[in-house]
């Protein structure tokens, strides 16, 4: 194939609005583009004037999916920038609350975007009646999980009871209970997720790349909710409070959402891959195994893992619940009162969120009033890597003999398995233009 | 044969579209009750013959525009979901900014190659047929709906005040802990949820009516010790009330 032009308008089965544009021009590659067309929504504008406490509950509506994600990314950054030390009780049920939501994206991801693509259908609305139990079980767990978060926050999408300084609401222990019995029921339908997986043939790429993520240095868990940032090319961990040494931000013409590079790489992974490369070694045992039996070792540099990963990260996740719910019940379950700031200054909060990592950063001004902020977005991050990617994918594609359409079904699978959220994605601040 | 739906997304998070995909226990009777021809998010094909088209996100951006028009020429049946696209939600608060602003702010000196313009709900834009406010919409109260379309009957929204919802849970009242809530003045439907778990109404299914405002208005000023602006702010947060003073 001498001339192609791929030019898939509106990428389906992600979140948000997004283009793939590929020209080969007399066999050369001559442009790779994951275009961003969702509509700006000036997050970082609105936000100036609005007070210290609504930063959680605005920026969580940057998107549906990571909900909980930008919540717990926003309120450590209000918390940060206000002097507010919460109570352990409150930062385990935060961390509750976000594995509630690592385990839906998860599951949802995996079953309703990617899943589809490897059964060679266009949704997962056809499965429902050829693959019966695997919809039904995919459903079970996401509702698990949607539960999870029902209980301690509210709801998932746009939880409600997190506040800086704490939690508005505590839970009752029948409720963690209940959800303890449900949580050790999901072992069965996660051991069935992966022999389903197990059957699917996961494309055959590789490309080495620098993968970032948040770490819990020491002999800590395994980082979602906090912790410092690492990556496969720097193990040296970094202040979240020093972000801007890491990721470096820029802007480009095709995409209404920055691009980022690191201080080592001109393009990054951020997301469950990521962590797992990063963080192997403080997996639970139970994550340790399901990887060994999915094939998946630290290092890997197959993208398309990314959804391996996330069926490992749902084990892990399942099992550390049981263990934070263990703990909560044990210290017992106490009303507590919002701790109140004691300054109001900036602060920055990081968060790795299904998606990957994110930073939210505020100033506040005398009176708690935001006057600015910058948010950096896992999808932000990914976009270099996917078009890097798609680069190197590209001349086997062409080799490969492949029909157009099939290699442009390609394309849009490794979108897929980057779980973008471009709604997330949509944010400038600073613009350079390379 | 079975109602065709579809679910589009203007400018919003999409919660609200996900929000269906969170009905797990009823999802696969939905399934089997209608035909999804349309839905970005979660399939590949896409239809224009539409019965009930069902719309999340405000209209802020000139495509929008467009696409919101379109929808509703293909849709038989149109309804707006979320407070985006009922009240234009939180998409509203760039609206008290000044344009070249905020558009500076966030995108430098290449504002221009974004256009924008203020946010506003799809009744502003065309004609809508139904409303299910909140952020996100109640998901139980789109299976209602649904319930209520599919066998022919007509649809209301409840128009009581939250605070009702919220006596009715025997919710120990904010005003009490001397938090302002907006539960008064809000349109019920959400069972109180915000309350429930300890915080505020934030106003995000609209005002439930003028009388309520108006009186709330009168209350705060002579028996609460605070302040209207910050009542003001409150009530923006979402686009349910955005004029400059309370009536
Ligand atoms: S109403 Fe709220 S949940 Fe729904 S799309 Fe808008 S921001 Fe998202
Ligand atoms: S807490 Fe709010 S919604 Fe509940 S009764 Fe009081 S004012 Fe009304
Ligand atoms: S209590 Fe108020 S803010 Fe909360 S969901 Fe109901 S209407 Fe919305």
């Amino acid at each position: 194939m001498k001339n192609v032009t791929i030019d898939v308008q509106h990428v389906t089965r992600v979140e948000g609005h997004g283009n793939i544009l590929v020209k080969v021009e007399s066999g050369e590659i001559s442009r790779v583009e994951l275009q961003i067309v969702e509509s700006p929504r000036f997050f970082e504008a609105f936000l100036r004037g609005r007070r210290w406490y609504e930063a959680p509950h605005i920026t969580c509506r940057i998107c549906g999916i990571c909900s909980v994600g930008h919540t717990c990314a926003s309120v450590q950054a209000i918390e940060a920038a206000t002097s507010i030390e919460i109570s352990e009780q409150s930062t385990m049920l935060r961390k509750l609350l976000l594995n509630g939501e690592e385990l839906q994206s998860h599951v949802l991801h995996v079953y309703f975007l990617a899943v589809p693509d490897f059964l060679g259908v266009g949704s997962v609305i056809p499965l429902a009646s050829t693959h019966p139990d695997v919809v039904k079980r995919a459903l079970r767990m996401k509702k698990l999980a949607n539960d999870i978060c029902a209980i301690v926050g509210g709801r998932h999408i746009h939880p409600i009871a997190v506040h800086p300084g704490g939690l508005t609401h505590v839970p009752r222990a029948e409720e963690l209970l209940a959800l303890k019995r449900r949580l050790k029921e999901a072992r069965a339908d996660l051991q069935e997720t992966a022999n389903t997986y197990r059957t699917l043939k996961i494309p055959d790429f590789t490309r080495e790349t620098e993968f970032v993520s948040l770490k819990t240095v020491g002999n800590g868990e395994y980082a979602f909710y906090d912790g410092q940032i690492v990556s496969t090319l720097d193990r040296n961990p970094t202040n979240v409070s020093e972000y801007r040494e890491r990721v470096i931000e820029t802007v480009v013409e095709h995409s209404a959402a920055k691009h980022c590079r690191s201080a080592k790489s001109p393009s990054y992974m951020v997301g469950a891959l990521a962590r797992f490369n990063n963080n192997y070694d403080q997996l639970h045992p139970s994550a340790k195994d399901a990887a060994g039996a999915l094939g998946l070792k630290p290092v890997c540099h197959n993208p398309f893992h990314n959804n391996t990963a996330q069926i490992v990260e749902s084990v892990h996740v399942v099992e550390n619940s049981i263990e934070l719910i263990d703990t909560l019940l044990t210290r017992r379950l106490t009303e507590e009162p919002l701790v109140e700031p004691t300054r109001f200054g900036k602060g920055v909060g990081s968060t790795d969120v299904p998606r990957g990592i994110l930073f939210h950063e505020y100033e506040l001004d005398e009176n708690g009033i935001i006057v600015g902020s910058n948010l950096i977005i896992p999808t932000g991050q990914n976009l270099a890597n996917i078009e890097a990617d798609m680069r190197a994918m590209m001349p086997g594609l062409l080799d490969s003999g492949m029909s157009k359409e099939e290699i442009t079904l390609r394309l849009e699978m490794l979108v897929r398995a980057y779980d973008p959220c471009i709604s997330c994605a949509t944010h400038f601040l600073d613009i350079e233009w390379v | 044969m079975k109602p065709r739906i579809a679910i589009f997304s203007l400018t919003s998070c999409e919660g609200c579209s996900l929000a269906i995909l969170e009905l797990e226990d009823c999802l696969l009777d939905i399934l089997g009750a209608v035909e999804i021809v349309n839905f970005r998010e979660g399939m590949t094909e896409r239809s224009w013959d539409i019965d009930i088209g069902f719309v999340d996100g405000a209209v802020s951006t000139p495509e929008d525009m467009k696409e919101i028009e379109h929808f509703r020429e293909c849709s038989k049946v149109l309804v707006a979901i979320g407070a985006c696209a009922t009240h234009g939600g939180l998409n509203t608060l760039k609206n008290y900014q000044d344009e070249s602003d905020y558009r500076k702010y966030v995108y430098g000196d290449q504002a221009a190659r974004f256009p924008t313009i203020p946010a506003q709900p799809l009744s502003g834009v065309v004609d809508v047929d139904y409303q299910l406010p909140g952020c996100p919409m109640v998901k139980e109260e789109f299976l209602e709906f649904v319930k209520v379309v599919l066998t022919g009957r007509t649809w209301h929204l409840p128009e009581d005040p939250v605070c009702v919802e919220c006596k009715r849970n025997g919710t120990l009242c904010l005003y009490e802990k001397g938090i302002m809530c907006l539960g008064p003045v809000t349109r019920a439907g959400c069972n109180a949820i915000c309350p429930s778990y300890g915080a505020k109404c934030e106003g995000c299914r609209g005002v439930v009516h003028d009388e309520a405002l108006k009186a709330a208005g009168i209350n705060l000023r002579e028996q609460y010790d605070v302040d209207l602006q910050d009542v003001l702010a409150d009530l923006r947060m979402f686009g349910a009330y955005q004029e400059k003073t309370l009536p």
